[in-house]
């Protein structure tokens, strides 16, 4: 059974959220929701190290900055101030 | 390479892309607007998770029913002023967009100021924290300071309560005393005087602190409390996130790569119906110097009308747009930035986030663009956006101009843009 047939079986599913990969940790998201947004929501503070070995995370919420950036779906340098959630969508805050 | 063409190409879809937008549509052109960020709205309209704001709804309605093609998602990187070209990168890739005339719409940033302790998590932008918020960051139940300079302070410390959050303060450099004239000077303007009132009383039984700015943010992994100086006392407050801007930036870049020429404030210099000094290309809203939500959308009308060859409306739309525009420069003149704040960084303080370059090995350095050439300032991923505005302010001098691209891009879509450019200028010379 693939991961949204099994989350729906289980009645996890509403119409309001979607399922989505955090560092490989399964969590579920507002609809409309950004990635930073969500990374937040669920309690990731710092998601970037910086050159000297700061955390950082998201500081100017549109795209300026980069300080958010993240890999989406394997994609590195990802800004996740502007990207929406979407099923089955993989975060890695490890590889940015 | 994909290719897009139409009349108009708008970039922004904020209140001053939208009014272009529907203008120069409900005139029979066929309009395409880019936006980097999803949805249209811009910075004030924009609406995530959250629905948009009454009165972006008219606007809104209007824009889809015009006909004018929005690609959301969609970020400028790269333009070609006499080829009439601008490259874009969305989800898919690079697409080449070829128009008959322009607008640049692009908005504003807000600008950053280093203090020790800025770079933690859960500092951040106060308008940078609102947009955040509207796409489902967490701040009911939160306690939040609100610090910096200008009516933005006012506007997101009144958004976070209705939202939920315990605004712990909103600290503003300016002094009382000239933000009181300024607003004794509104008595002719009963609506913006009815919208400060509004906004205060949101926020009452919030401390509202004048000549105050933060001093350190402090916490270990993230921001755990803040240090403020009010008239030069130190105050300290527990918070769970500081959101703190020193004002808005016209947002620049793309209309620089292009050509267009600065005025002495740094915005976009344009003529009495948008125009730039570049040929065909206009400019609207915040690049053309910050004066809010009903300025940008004048301008935008102006230019879109004006783009569509309607003089007439035009003419119209010129004389209030002169009028908001002198509002905005009355705002700048009120919230204008103190000395002190120079005073802020300290040895230690990150003054590039990028490259971590720190106050100490920037400070003696001539000027923000000198800084740029000897410590890496500048040249990370966000190609300079957060700290030259910053190091212009702190050091005084030009801030330095960007090169193409507007991002960063992979090696790989560097090569195609070149070969595309390649392409378009033996096409166009044929
Ligand atoms: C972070 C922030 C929050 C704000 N919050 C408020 C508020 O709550 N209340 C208020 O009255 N005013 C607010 N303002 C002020 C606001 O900028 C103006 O009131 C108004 O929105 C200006 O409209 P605009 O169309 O000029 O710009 P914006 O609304 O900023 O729209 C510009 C658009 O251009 C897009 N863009 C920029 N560069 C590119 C590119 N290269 N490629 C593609 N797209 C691009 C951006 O994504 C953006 O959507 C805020 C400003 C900022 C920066
Ligand atoms: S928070 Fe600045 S780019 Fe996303």
């Amino acid at each position: 059974m693939g991961d949204a047939a099994h989350a729906h079986a289980h009645g996890e599913h509403d119409a309001g959220h979607c399922t989505i990969w955090l560092d490989g940790e399964r969590r579920r998201a507002p609809i409309g929701a950004s990635v930073a947004a969500a990374l937040a929501l669920h309690g990731w503070r710092g998601t970037r190290t910086s050159v000297s070995g700061e955390p950082r995370s998201a500081l100017c919420g549109m795209g300026i900055c980069f300080e958010c950036r993240v890999a989406i779906d394997g994609v590195p340098l990802r800004r996740a101030c502007l990207v929406t959630v979407r099923e089955g969508m993989e975060v890695s805050t490890h590889h940015a | 390479m994909r290719e897009l063409a139409c009349d108009l190409l708008v970039v922004g879809a904020g209140p001053a892309g939208i009014a272009a937008a529907c203008a120069a549509a409900e005139r029979g052109k066929k309009v395409l607007v880019l936006d980097e960020n999803p949805g249209a709205g811009g910075q004030i309209w924009r609406a995530g998770t959250h629905a948009p704001p009454r009165a972006a709804e008219p606007w809104l309605a209007r824009f889809r029913a015009s006909g004018a093609e929005l690609r959301s998602g969609c970020a400028v990187v790269e333009g070609d002023a006499a080829r009439q070209t601008l490259w874009a990168q969305d989800a898919e890739g690079l697409l080449r967009t070829r128009a008959e005339s322009i607008v640049l719409a692009t908005g504003a940033r807000e600008l950053f100021l280093p203090f020790p302790g800025w770079t933690l998590p859960g500092v951040l932008g106060a308008g940078g924290l609102q947009a955040l918020a509207k796409s489902g960051w967490p701040v009911r139940g939160k306690k939040i300071g609100v610090a910096g300079s200008g009516p933005l302070l006012l506007a997101v410390a009144a958004w976070l309560v209705e939202h939920g959050a315990h605004v712990a303060f909103v600290a503003e450099q300016a002094p009382l005393g000239r933000l009181a004239r300024f607003a004794a000077s509104l008595a002719f303007q009963p609506r913006k005087l009815a919208q400060l009132a509004a906004l205060r009383w949101k926020l009452r039984g919030v401390p509202q602190l004048f000549s105050s700015w933060p001093v350190r943010a402090n916490g270990r992994a993230h921001i755990d409390s803040v240090e403020l100086a009010t008239d030069g006392e130190p105050q300290g407050f527990l918070v769970d996130a500081l959101a703190v801007g020193f004002g808005l930036v016209p947002e620049t870049a793309l209309a620089e790569q292009l050509g267009c020429a600065l005025d002495a404030s740094g915005a976009v210099a344009v003529d009495a119906e948008q125009r730039t000094n570049v040929e065909r290309i206009y400019a609207a809203g915040e690049p053309t110097g910050i004066g809010g939500v009903e300025n940008a959308l004048l301008q935008g009308e102006l230019a879109g009308a004006s783009a569509a060859g309607d003089a007439r409306a035009a003419h119209t739309f010129a004389r209030r747009a002169a009028r908001a525009r002198r509002f905005g420069r009355a705002l700048e003149r009120a919230f204008a930035l103190r000395e002190e704040l120079r005073e802020m960084p300290d040895d230690d303080t990150i003054v590039c986030r990028c490259e971590d370059v720190r106050w100490d090995a920037a400070r003696e350095l001539d000027s923000a663009r000198e800084t740029k050439l000897q410590t890496r300032c500048g040249m990370g991923p966000c190609q300079g956006r957060v700290c030259q505005p910053a190091l212009h302010f702190l050091k005084g001098g030009r801030a330095d101009r960007r090169r193409p691209p507007l991002l960063p891009l992979t090696l790989g879509e560097l090569a195609e843009l070149a070969a595309d450019r390649t392409t378009l200028e033996h096409e166009t010379s044929r």
